[in-house]
């Protein structure tokens, strides 16, 4: 362990710090309403650490979806994550053993923290690195604990609770919305998901809106490429 | 039974999201060029998949009553405007789960 690097990295990871803490806690809540114990909740956020994976994970246990639909949802959710390795391949270049952690320890926080934070003079940048990840990941479980606790020790009516991840997912959306120039995919996840839907009902949409999305996706690749050269 | 299905379904997500995380590593970090289209669906995917995960967490919404969907309709609507006007993330989770929890447990009993 490094001291220098952690008091370097610890005034960038505050953000971070009130975020996931935040989040966390309304994780931690979610999963205590559902019916999963603190336990649970410290083992999904020690190894999981994907933030809104996990909140649809809470979706996945109590409607006990098939482990073939978790991973395939798991990974069309996670699949930006490709991205962010593949910006991090020189930064980790010779980390060594850290390395293996520092590849597990990637969401999206600490990933946008990595890349727009740089190690201050006098600071080895691989003992930085691994010191954001390390505190980002402490600051999601202790938040995820003490939500998992605060719902064991509060006695509210949480009926709606669960109401937060639609929230976070809008709120991603909006997001997204702002950021990305091109609103064909987002448009077009929400007609495929909404159509899907009305045919298909609410038990078995999912996997058909999703083959959709990948698919058209796949098919509009010219398109959608040719005009992101355009607005670059 | 049911603790071995709340583990499966722990240790699937975490192997998928590592998978994630450590494929760019596992291909290409010998200099190999990544493939376009894998970094083309990492930048298209997202948008989609969220506007998809906002159907699906709305799928109950229901038309025969007001109570299975007008706290819905109200409660994203505060979200987005919420978040428009103070893009604050946090701030627009709990403000709009909170209205949710009152209007599904006072208003719209």
């Amino acid at each position: 362990m490094n001291r220098k690097a952690f008091a370097a990295a610890l005034p960038a990871t505050v953000p971070v710090m009130l975020g996931f803490l935040t989040l966390g806690v309304a994780y931690g809540l979610l999963m205590d309403a559902a019916g999963y114990g603190v336990l649970w909740t410290f083992l999904m956020s020690l190894i999981v650490y994907a933030g809104s994976a996990q909140f649809l994970g809470i979706q996945f246990l109590t409607a006990a979806v098939p482990l073939g639909q978790v991973a395939l949802m798991t990974l069309i959710l996670n699949f930006r994550h490709m991205v962010y390795g593949l910006t991090m391949l020189k930064k980790y270049r010779g980390m060594g053993k850290r390395k293996l952690y520092m590849i597990f320890s990637l969401p999206d926080e600490t990933y946008a923290l990595l890349s727009s934070t740089r190690p201050p003079e006098g600071v080895e940048p691989h003992d930085y690195y691994f010191a954001v990840a390390l505190l980002n990941h402490i600051y999601w479980v202790a938040g995820s604990v003490l939500g998992g606790l605060l719902g064991a020790a509060l006695t509210i009516n949480t009926q709606g609770a669960d109401f937060a991840m639609t929230a976070l997912f809008v709120v991603i959306a909006v997001d997204q919305w702002e950021e990305i120039k091109n609103r064909l995919p987002a448009l077009l996840g929400f007609g495929a998901t909404l159509l899907s839907l009305l045919v298909l009902g609410p038990d078995r949409f999912l996997i058909p809106a999703l083959g959709a999305i990948v698919l058209s996706l796949w098919g509009l690749r010219c398109q959608l490429e040719d005009r992101e050269g355009a607005a670059a | 039974m049911r603790e071995g299905y709340v583990l499966a379904v722990l240790l699937v997500m975490a192997a998928v999201t590592f998978l994630t995380r450590a494929l760019p590593f596992l291909l290409f970090d010998r200099g190999a060029e990544p493939p376009r289209v894998i970094l083309y669906l990492g930048r298209a995917l997202p948008p989609a998949v969220m506007a998809m995960l906002v159907v699906y967490c709305l799928r109950g919404t229901s038309f025969a009553a007001p109570e299975g969907w007008a706290p819905q309709a109200l409660a994203v609507a505060a979200v987005v405007a919420l978040h428009k006007w103070k893009q604050n993330t946090l701030l627009s989770i709990f403000g709009g789960t909170v209205l949710y929890m009152v209007l599904v447990q006072v208003v719209f009993v």
